[in-house]
């Protein structure tokens, strides 16, 4: 509801666009012990997640993207979130991050990525936002299909 | 169930200031900002006219059509039978059998495709599309090619997104038995060559299946003049409610179909032994049909006329043209779809924003625009992008909608840039 009351600026902060400009992480990696891709066949945003696992810990990360800047800024400060921690802690985030657009508290620390919460006054845009951490839960789930927004739901 | 009497739209100019007036929603604010409707393409806003009828209809008239010797239902079947009257005047059909009703363009291919196609393909047969398809006028005939053997074949177009006539000439072949494309493409507002496209496939004795969606709203459709096979076009692109569109076919085609769905209406005598089927257009309308539907679209199709066809393209062409001007000022933007022949559409992608993300700024700006991939994603791929931004016209649209617009593109390119 009333997502145009919000100004642009406020969805669109500063932190937000540089992520969107320039993504932390990007390219695929050499040996990726996971990846999945993303899609979203409604407004075209679409990514390649590569992760590199050691010990359940999430070594590397690369993402290749090419997406709204919402659906980029997303991935983007996710990739800085989550690499050299453990796969446990990195589903935390995404449940985190998913409490966070249905407008919940989220229970885990979310960094820079709570400059998205404005996401949730523009409903067309949440699934941008969240794409990337379909992929990573696909990911870390060892699927390797595409995950799709329509698959989703939410 | 009266027409308008409209005293705006006589006279000689076009007075786009009374026609918006015909149209309540125009007077919206959104956002805090005056409505901009830029997506018309995708659905047209309702005039007061058919917002009316069918309120009248509701409140007067309403009951089931071909059966009831009641008052109500005898005003009902009038009503709805006139629809098809309006609806074959409107684009020159030659009898009322040739008009069927459908619930849009999407239903019209499907019919044509599994009632004509199915019986008519098999193994080594062709069906000729273009790239500039909407995915309704692909999946179908992806379908009955899976169906029956045959093979889906696709003309290539130009980087204007114009077909490639001898290709296309190249294609239509011996194997060829139908050939689909669009009159006017949804996501670059290309006007096909249609009347030379179905000369040549006639040539080979190909059957013709036009799609009209975008052509209705824009254009006087004339099917004798065409000589096409099959035209279809959905009600609520042209200012008509939703869920009701028009299947034209050729009377000896048609007779010769299977129907396509049963149920009520579409019999004559139903036995458990042995049903016979009613004449057409029943034929193909099974079921209580879409009554108030038809009764809208028809008060929509006599806005139209009353408006004038041939006025509404010619203001529609100079408001594109001015469009195109104003869009080509802004660094950055390309536009999608440069055809020489062309109606209604704006597509464009940004270097400094992706669709979704100008989407979002302009409907801020109370602008209403389409992003996404226009369910045409092969023709995305065809340009390379992953979506574009489309901004389509109306006959109620003028210079200040697209100055908004052009307004809407400059705050993307200064939040961006």
């Amino acid at each position: 509801m009333c997502a145009g009351t919000i100004e642009p600026r406020h969805l669109y902060r500063d932190l937000i666009l540089d992520h969107g400009r320039r993504p932390r992480n990007l390219g695929r990696l050499q040996r990726p012990s996971h990846r999945a891709e993303g899609d979203n066949p409604v407004c075209g945003d679409r990514l390649t997640l590569f992760l590199r696992l050691e010990d359940e810990v999430i070594r590397e990360i690369g993402l290749e993207v090419r997406a709204c800047a919402i659906c980029t800024a997303s991935a983007s400060m996710m990739s800085e979130l989550v690499k050299g921690g453990a796969k446990t802690e990195a589903l935390e985030c995404a449940s985190a991050f998913k409490a966070l657009m249905a407008g919940q508290e989220p229970a885990t620390h979310l960094g820079d990525l709570l400059s998205l919460s404005a996401v949730r006054q523009f409903p067309s845009r949440i699934k941008c936002a969240e794409l990337a951490w379909h992929a990573l839960e696909a990911a870390l789930a060892g699927s390797k299909s595409m995950v799709t927004t329509e698959e989703v739901g939410s | 169930m009266t027409g308008i009497t409209s005293e705006n739209l006589k006279g000689t100019t076009y007075d786009v200031a009374r026609i918006r007036e015909d149209f309540p929603i125009l007077r919206r604010e959104v956002n805090g900002h005056p409505l901009v409707y830029l997506d018309n393409a995708a659905s047209a806003q309702k005039p007061q006219v058919v917002i009316d009828t069918l309120d009248e209809y509701y409140r007067e008239h309403n009951a089931n059509v071909h059966r009831g010797l009641h008052t109500l239902s005898e005003e009902a079947t009038t009503a709805y039978e006139e629809g098809r009257e309006v609806s074959r005047r409107f684009i020159n059909a030659g009898s009322l059998e040739e008009v069927i009703f459908v619930r849009g363009t999407t239903e019209g291919i499907n019919l044509v495709a599994q009632s004509y196609g199915r019986t008519h393909l098999q193994r080594g047969d062709e069906v000729l599309i273009t790239y500039m398809e909407h995915h309704s006028n692909i999946v179908p005939w992806q379908i009955v090619c899976e169906q029956t053997g045959a093979t889906l074949k696709v003309c290539p177009i130009d980087e204007h997104g114009q077909l490639v006539w001898e290709s296309f000439e190249a294609l239509v072949g011996a194997r060829t038995k139908i050939v689909a494309f669009a009159h006017i493409s949804n996501a670059l507002g290309t006007i096909n060559p249609v009347r030379r496209m179905v000369e040549k496939a006639h040539e080979v004795g190909a059957v013709t299946v036009i799609d009209g969606a975008q052509a209705a709203p824009h254009l006087r459709i004339d099917v004798q003049a065409l000589d096409c096979d099959f035209y279809t076009f959905s009600g609520h692109k042209m200012f008509a409610p939703t869920g009701v569109g028009v299947l034209y076919g050729k009377k000896h085609l048609l007779e010769a179909m299977p129907p396509w769905q049963g149920g009520g209406d579409m019999i004559k005598t139903v036995s458990f032994e042995r049903t016979v089927y009613n004449a057409l257009p029943y034929k193909f309308e099974a079921g209580t049909p879409i009554i108030a539907g038809v009764i809208g679209m028809a008060a929509a199709m006599r806005y139209l006329e009353e408006v004038g066809l041939d006025r509404i393209a010619a203001y529609e062409a100079e408001l594109l043209e001015y469009g195109t001007r104003r869009l080509q000022e802004i660094p950055g933007l390309r536009l999608i779809g440069t055809a020489s022949q062309k109606a209604g559409v704006l597509s464009f992608v940004m270097d400094v924003a992706h669709p979704h993300d100008i989407g979002t700024i302009l409907s801020h700006e109370g602008v209403a625009v389409r992003t996404g991939h226009h369910c045409a994603q092969p023709l995305m791929d065809f340009f390379q992008v992953p979506a574009t931004v489309r901004a389509s016209l109306a006959l109620y649209n003028d210079r200040d909608d697209l100055d908004a617009l052009v307004r809407g593109l400059e705050k993307v390119r200064r939040l961006f840039a």
